[in-house]
């Protein structure tokens, strides 16, 4: 329970997804102009990173990992299909977006009208592969950490590029240097934030 | 036509400055910030997008007129994730150290948007030799801005280049001491910030309203 809840809070706070590993910037920044469609955004990221890490979890380990196999007998305990996870992680966040959003569109279309181009592009989002590397890389100890850690990195998101959308609505207002603007100042402003949290770097549960 | 016909220069030199994918069209910018603390990872990372994009151009330019147009963002990521998967192994084999340090971004250059980007924009209607050009353009387009900031970045940050000292002893008996916040991410886009700047006030047509 409190490791789980200690993974939560770090991927939210100590290694979000934006500020920490620059993941997703590209939609962050291009998605980030008003508050709603950012949140919608931000929800539809964090459902599939729920979705997609547990699955891609259960591959990881017992098709993938150097002797997962092991399952199947003792000559396949010695098989490491490693150099496979790219290619298998793609095509899983690839399938699951593709699945999503036959789902919703059939079953919510308002859902889906709103949220429109944004779900396919969900596939190159690279905060959705980054949290199933970073799962592989940390070697999580069992779903249930990998399943909150999918959750708290999703939420962190959206917290990012939610705050950023509120203070670019409020940037039109503001008087910029003719060349700053824009993307100029959109940078800035991320490295501003970035460095307010990185006073959440001590945090400890 | 010629190999290198005034159109094909424009198509290879175009994304340097006037197009660059990073500060221009707003592609691939997760990487770019991520890996540029130090000038070698940068470099390292530059070229194997350069590879990536300008291989990954071709094939699909190759395979654009047999490539059924409902599955083809799928057909794109199987191609870049086997050719990414090929460059983490030979960077595995021969420059460890480096690929440590980079450690998944090896992995998502498959989601890097300039990939994506020039693949659909590009190669799905342009023949193999223009998309090589275009793919060796934006990639070096890419790789100017991660040396530009790494250099930086590691200059200020720790007072060396490619791990050799450059900023003299006499410096620091003098007091000067080295800017450790250029080391943490946030500098990072602080650093593009201010190239964006210098390039858009250079460039009037650049700007936004």
């Amino acid at each position: 329970m409190e490791e789980l809840l200690s993974t939560f809070v770090r991927s939210i706070f100590v290694e979000n997804m934006i500020f920490a590993y620059y993941l997703g910037m590209c939609s962050f920044l291009a998605v980030s102009k008003n508050v709603k469609t950012a949140l919608g955004l931000g929800m539809a990221v964090t459902f599939i990173l729920v979705c997609t890490l547990p699955i891609n979890y259960m591959l990881e380990n017992y098709v993938l990992k150097e002797g997962a196999l092991s399952w199947l007998g003792a000559p396949f305990a010695e098989v490491n299909l490693s150099f496979l996870s790219l290619l298998i992680f793609i095509a899983i966040i690839a399938s699951f977006t593709q699945l999503v959003e036959m789902v919703v569109e059939k079953y919510a279309p308002a859902l889906y009208a709103s949220l429109g181009i944004f779900l396919p592009l969900i596939a190159v989002n690279c905060a959705i592969l980054g949290g199933s590397l970073f799962m592989q890389q940390k070697a999580l100890a069992n779903v249930g950490v990998a399943t909150v850690y999918g959750l708290g990195s999703g939420i962190g998101w959206l917290l990012a590029i939610v705050g950023m959308a509120a203070i670019r609505e409020k940037l039109a207002y503001s008087d910029i240097p003719k060349s700053l603007k824009g993307l100029g100042i959109t940078f800035i402003i991320t490295g501003l934030m970035g460095i307010g949290f990185m006073c959440f770097s001590g945090l400890k549960i | 036509m010629g190999l290198l016909s005034s159109k094909n220069k424009e198509i290879l030199v175009g994304p340097l400055s006037k197009n660059n994918p990073v500060i221009v069209q707003m592609l691939g910018i997760c990487s770019a910030l991520a890996v540029t603390s130090k000038l070698e990872p940068s470099i390292v990372m530059g070229l194997s997008v350069t590879a990536v994009v300008a291989f990954a151009n071709v094939i699909i330019s190759l395979l654009r007129h047999t490539i059924p147009n409902r599955i083809r963002i799928i057909v794109q990521l199987v191609v870049c994730a086997a050719l990414v998967t090929i460059i983490s192994e030979v960077l595995k084999a021969f420059a460890y150290d480096v690929n440590k340090q980079l450690s998944v971004f090896v992995g998502l250059i498959i989601t890097n948007c300039i990939l994506m980007g020039r693949l659909e924009a590009f190669a799905l209607g342009n023949g193999p030799w223009e998309s090589f050009l275009d793919g060796i353009g934006n990639g070096l387009g890419y790789g100017i801005i991660l040396v530009i900031v790494g250099f930086f970045r590691e200059l200020l940050g720790s007072g060396t280049l490619l791990g050799i000292q450059v900023v003299p002893q006499v410096f620091y008996d003098f007091g000067y001491v080295n800017n450790g916040l250029m080391i943490l991410p946030p500098m990072a886009l602080i650093v593009v910030a201010v190239i964006i700047w210098v390039h858009r006030s250079r460039n009037k047509d650049l700007q936004e309203n």
